[in-house]
């Protein structure tokens, strides 16, 4: 959150915000990993890059998180 | 049963110890007085960021998730992998929406979501209509928690519903008692367990069933041979649609229940929810992880436990747990998914009585109730909502309750326009809000009710993909049905809006300032500048 300066409106836009558009938009974009290879570790590519976007979701959210504080 | 003895010794014995705490609980963090809703309802709204992460994530990672995911995973495949994309999608799409309920709730002292559209839509109607939305949608959720204890003692050779009745007593017990401390306190132990089990489950199963490889491998020949058109190893042609709108409906309605937000609330201060926005998905880590003990019972050829000649699917993990593991670790396995019945089911009759008091009690009852009359009226619905739970799975059949949820899921998603929508503006009518949301739920439930199963043999509400090709379009295609309740709900509140805009018809006013969404802990509350104004 942006505290401001005194007598300017507090608000919570910022141009960082955007970055939290990629793990929304990402995991539901089927077409990129609906498929079985290349396999990692033995899991279908499904599966391992989809749990690969929780680490994405954590990188966006935790960089917008400190750019706005 | 002899053969579970072990098992059911570690069971038992963590489940007393959780409901000791549960007790204990009502000490821990002790304000001067536990008799308003700012402290047994929102364990006075103090919690800093390690305890709503737990709190939190016992909450939304469920009993029911726990065992219903992965049976979903065993019976569809990778539909059933829908819950991991829903639950990356809902933090990053709630960052900015949760800071703001939690701003404008803390100098407003809203206990509700319902509270909130009450002071920005000035319609007690519409607020009237989310809360029920709210209760409804809330009832069978609880319900299903029993669901999730029931697989496990099942899987324990225990039927007859004597045992649950006993759990969801000490429950509500310790819920009166403590409030949401009990549960937040129970959460650390049961998130616990539940990342233990895990961690062990993945590496020692696949270990011992040969590999991931051969594990997805057995997989994918299970679903080949099947003749079923919507499971696979992968996604086809006709449910991505679905998966898609499955995910990401689901992840907009999840924090619209009001039991979400109570663990919100909970919270100190902006910065706890932004943080946990980024430290939540760990749990959602776990529950993909969960999601694919699905394919580990397929590989290890696990058969779900059958009671009355009907196979319960849910029981397809326990089953599994007790096959591969030793029996002092099955036990423990099994507490983590009990108590992890507990927590959730205890935030949520706390949400349900919360909605009850605020928004009923108050509103048509009792205008003028004091602080602790809204306390013990909440304690007492608490009590109320846990036996109409336990009722529900007595006396009806449990197919019941997951129909309700079914429709629990479709029906909360009906309150976004005013709650999501409305803490960014304010340009619906409350006229146009009270159409959409009543032409959503109409489009949903005659949705749901076009829905066969045909694995089950239902004719109705068998589940939430309805084919597009009711609506004339010439394709297999299914599409999640709350998405399209929403676009409907959407679409009339927007033209509604216009119309009684047109008309001139008076609209509520609005009773929260611009500057009360981005308030933070230390800022002035409404009730203390009401004090201070008056003096």
């Amino acid at each position: 959150m942006t505290t401001g300066e005194p007598g300017q409106p507090r608000t919570d836009r910022s141009p960082w915000n955007w970055l939290l558009v990629v793990p929304i938009v990402l995991p539901l974009l089927t077409f990129l990993f609906n498929a079985d290879e290349p396999r990692l570790l033995g899991f279908p590519l499904f599966y391992w890059l989809q749990m690969a976007f929780i680490v994405v979701g954590i990188i966006c959210t935790t960089i917008v998180y400190r750019m706005t504080k | 049963m002899s053969a579970h003895t072990t098992e059911l010794v570690v069971f038992v014995l963590l489940f007393l110890l959780v409901s000791g705490m549960g007790f204990v609980a009502s000490r821990w963090r002790r304000p001067n007085d536990l008799a308003s809703l700012n402290e047994w309802g929102l364990g006075g709204r103090s919690f800093g960021s390690w305890i709503t992460w737990f709190l939190i994530g016992g909450d939304l990672y469920t009993a029911y998730t726990f065992v219903a995911v992965p049976a979903l995973v065993f019976s569809s495949g990778a539909l059933g992998f829908y819950a991991l994309p829903y639950t990356v999608v809902v933090y990053p799409l709630v960052f900015l929406v949760l800071a703001r309920m939690w701003s404008v709730s803390h100098v407003h002292g809203f206990v509700t979501p319902a509270d909130f559209v009450r002071a920005r839509f000035g319609s007690p109607t519409l607020a009237l209509a989310i809360a029920v939305t709210g209760l409804v949608a809330t009832m069978p959720y609880i319900a299903l928690q029993l669901v999730g204890i029931e697989a496990v003692l099942k899987a324990m050779g225990i039927t007859g519903h004597l045992p649950i009745v006993i759990a969801f007593a000490i429950l509500a017990a310790y819920t009166y008692q403590s409030g949401l401390r009990a549960p937040a306190l129970i959460a650390f132990v049961k998130d616990s367990l539940i990342y233990i089990v895990i961690l062990a489950a993945v590496i020692y199963i696949p270990a011992r069933l040969g590999g991931w490889d051969s594990i997805f491998d057995a997989a994918k020949a299970k679903f080949d041979a099947s003749p079923a058109p919507g499971d696979g190893l992968l996604l086809n042609a006709n449910n991505q649609l679905q998966y898609i709108t499955l995910a990401l409906g689901s992840a907009l309605a999840l924090f619209l229940y009001p039991h979400s937000l109570t663990g919100v609330l909970a919270s100190k201060n902006r910065n706890v929810i932004k943080r946990n926005m980024s430290a939540l998905p760990a749990y959602t880590l776990v529950l993909g992880l969960i999601a694919l003990l699905g394919f580990m019972a397929i590989a290890a050829g696990t058969k779900p436990v059958v009671t009355d000649g009907k196979a319960d699917a849910n029981t397809i993990v326990p089953v599994l747990f007790d096959q591969m593991f030793p029996d002092w670790f099955t036990g423990v396995a099994y507490a983590a998914v009990g108590i992890g019945a507990l927590v959730p089911a205890a935030i949520m009759s706390i949400a349900a009585a919360n909605l009850f008091t605020r928004n009923i009690y108050r509103e048509y009852l009792n205008k003028n109730a004091t602080d602790a009359q809204e306390a013990n009226v909440s304690k007492v619905v608490s009590l109320v909502v846990k036996v109409g739970a336990v009722l529900c799975i007595l006396l009806l059949d449990p197919q019941f309750s997951i129909d309700l949820q079914l429709i629990g899921g479709v029906i909360i998603l009906q309150t976004l326009p005013s709650v999501g929508l409305g803490l960014y503006t304010r340009w619906f009518h409350k006229g146009g809000l009270i159409a959409g949301w009543a032409a959503g739920m109409a489009a949903g439930m005659w949705m749901l009710y076009l829905i066969p199963n045909a694995a089950t043999g239902k004719a109705h509400f068998g589940g939430s993909a309805f084919p597009l090709a009711n609506l004339g379009f010439d394709t297999k295609m299914t599409i999640y049905a709350g998405f399209l309740a929403l676009a409907v709900n959407l679409v009339v509140a927007v033209l509604a809006t216009l119309i009684f805009r047109a008309a001139k018809l008076a609209d509520g006013e609005d009773a929260t300032a611009r500057d009360d969404y981005f308030a933070d802990e230390g800022d002035p509350k409404v009730k203390d500048l009401d004090l201070t104004g008056s003096h």
